[in-house]
């Protein structure tokens, strides 16, 4: 119990797609405006990190690491697919992308129209694809802890969006230099929120 | 002062439109509502009765940092005295730290005005008076031994990217002072860290006293678990950046920005009960000996008590609504005393917990009026229908 806490913490602040790795940048740089699509989306991010890394875990942890195959006959022991990964988990992404894609349509017709584009590109956002190889990477032992990551990296994706999201709505009343409005402000912020966010860089839970 | 006053009126022409030097009209103008009161009054609408503008507001925040400067200085030397082991007069000591600490200041001043004032005529706008509290806070969160280049380069960077680029004093959003420490931090941590440059000369290689250690508080509690006294603590006899040390001086400091109303008292209060209540929490659930300090040490210790009173209520990147102040506060007392003990690469937390919070505090604020239409319109519907 305390290990899957610290795992949540850890990929919620110090682990910060955005902030650690900058992963998932170019929806978030698009989609901040305001905070309600932002809201929106950094929702739809948390939905999608949590079923796909689980599911990216079985996939892993039965399918294609070295041997993984062995519980459908012993013949198969030898076999690694782990050449496979990127391919099964960009499927598994994108069918799990346009699930949500069809819930959102269905519930919420408005914010399906604000977010636009950027719905499916869910699909390829970085973060997601980065969740599920992160837990590839850093062999997550148990399906709770890879579930646990995986909406961890969400919820701290989600914060990343909406913190600047806000803070871009302040900015309407400030007076950017003309070549920086935009885009360029919005770099600049990026970093100084990174800075903000080496708070938590070190701590070991 | 009429001399000065008719001096001005006799060549404020030359700066006004079509003057020679129109393109000098905003460092023109900032000189002269430095000396004198602007007569300006607006034409219609209402009408403030109130001598406080934004500039008498920087000045009484340069005012309330004035304690913590003169402490700071008598410290420099005194800290000196201690590593050499010889005892000095008041006035030696105060001498002493007095001519360390002017050039930071000096430098520091020189480049934010000189790049403000630079921006201010290429932009076509007043040159903004917020620079007089940045330009202050600069020198007093940073160890004596800094050298000036740095102070420079840090001046530059937390002006130029971290409130020109928004649009100058009163858009940024992270505050400038803790922008240009973060920056110091993280490009030159042996400069900002560690147990010698706090005090003069030992970076230099003087060798100091046997028994003497330049390590601040915060470095002993995490490594050594020696502590000076509470009293020690309070009244500012440590080692630490040059106007940190002293609570005693921050808070009569405290005390001007809440008498004149320019300090929010909700976030300093709020601040120190969410350090006070996270050093509880980690004394509860203690397992090693900086968990076990008792909390309100946190408070006297490092840089705890001087970003309470002066950075956290930085009016522009504070949260701006009443209750939106009181969670902002108590989070950056929460985070800075977390970070200060779980994060064994940073002994100091409170700068970055106060620029964690200057990111999100738009975004509290944002929920808190949301909550407040979200209430009102609940309310304006339950009068539609009982009508």
């Amino acid at each position: 119990m305390e290990n899957l806490l610290s795992i949540f913490v850890k990929s919620i602040f110090v682990d910060n797609m955005i902030f650690a790795y900058f992963l998932g940048m170019c929806s978030y740089l698009a989609v901040s405006k305001t905070v309600k699509t932002s809201t929106g989306l950094g929702i739809a991010v948390i939905f999608v990190l949590g079923i796909t890394v689980p599911v990216d875990y079985l996939l892993n942890k039965y399918v294609l690491t070295a041997g993984a195959l062995e519980w459908l006959s012993p013949n198969f022991a030898s076999v690694d697919l782990s050449f496979l990964s990127f391919i099964m988990f960009i499927a598994v992404i994108a069918s799990m992308v346009q699930l949500v894609e069809m819930i959102v349509e269905k519930f919420s017709p408005s914010l399906y129209s604000s977010l636009g584009i950027f719905l499916p590109l869910i699909a390829v956002n970085c973060a997601i694809l980065g969740g599920s190889l992160f837990m590839q990477e850093r062999e997550y032992g148990t399906l709770a802890e890879a579930t646990v990551f995986g909406l961890g990296s969400g919820v701290g994706w989600f914060l990343a969006i909406v913190g600047i999201a806000a803070i871009r709505e302040k900015l309407k009343y400030s007076n950017v230099p003309a070549p920086l409005r935009g885009l360029g402000i919005t770099f600049i912020l990026t970093g100084l929120m990174g800075i903000a966010f080496m708070t938590f860089m070190g701590i070991k839970l | 002062m009429k001399a000065l006053r008719k001096y001005l009126d006799k060549v404020k022409p030359n700066f006004q439109k079509g003057g020679k030097y129109e393109f000098l009209h905003s460092t023109f103008d900032a000189f002269e509502t430095f000396l004198f009161v602007p007569d300006k009054v607006t034409s219609r609408g209402s009408h403030i009765r109130d001598g406080v503008d934004m500039k008498r507001t920087m000045i009484m925040v340069v005012l309330a940092l004035v304690p913590a400067l003169l402490f700071g200085m008598w410290n420099t030397g005194y800290q000196h005295t201690l590593s050499i082991g010889e005892s000095w007069s008041l006035w030696q000591t105060f001498f002493f730290g007095f001519i360390k600490v002017l050039p930071i200041i000096v430098v520091s001043y020189v480049v934010g005005l000189g790049i403000e004032f630079a921006f201010a005529q290429y932009r076509h706008h007043e040159v903004n008076e917020g620079f007089l509290v940045t330009g202050m806070l600069i020198p007093l969160i940073v160890p004596v031994d800094v050298p000036l280049w740095m102070v420079a380069l840090a001046t530059a960077f937390a002006v130029v990217i971290g409130k020109e680029v928004f649009g100058g004093t009163g858009m940024n959003v992270f505050n400038p002072a803790l922008t240009a420490r973060a920056f110091l931090f993280f490009a030159y941590p042996s400069y900002m860290s560690g147990d010698k440059v706090w005090v003069n000369g030992l970076m230099a290689g003087n060798v100091p006293v046997d028994g003497f250690s330049g390590a601040t508080p915060l470095a002993k509690a995490a490594a050594y678990n020696q502590l000076p006294s509470a009293y020690d603590m309070f009244m500012g006899f440590i080692p630490g950046s040059i106007g940190e040390t002293s609570t005693l001086a921050i808070l009569i400091g405290a005390a001007i920005l809440i008498i004149t109303g320019i300090g929010s008292w909700k976030i300093i209060a709020s601040t120190f009960a969410g350090g006070l209540v996270m050093g509880l929490i980690l004394n509860a659930f203690a397992v090693n000996p900086f968990m076990e300090i008792p909390a309100y040490y946190h408070l006297i210790m490092g840089g705890f008590a001087f970003g309470a009173v002066f950075m956290a209520t930085d009016p522009v990147t504070a949260a701006q609504t009443s209750r939106g102040k009181w969670i902002y506060g108590f989070l950056i007392g929460v985070f800075a005393v977390l970070v200060r003990v779980l994060n064994p690469a940073y002994p100091e937390g409170m700068m970055l917990s106060i620029l964690l919070m200057n990111a999100f505090a738009p975004l509290i604020d944002h929920y808190i009026v949301q909550a407040n239409v979200n209430r009102r319109l609940k309310r304006a519907a339950v009068a539609a229908k009982t009508k």
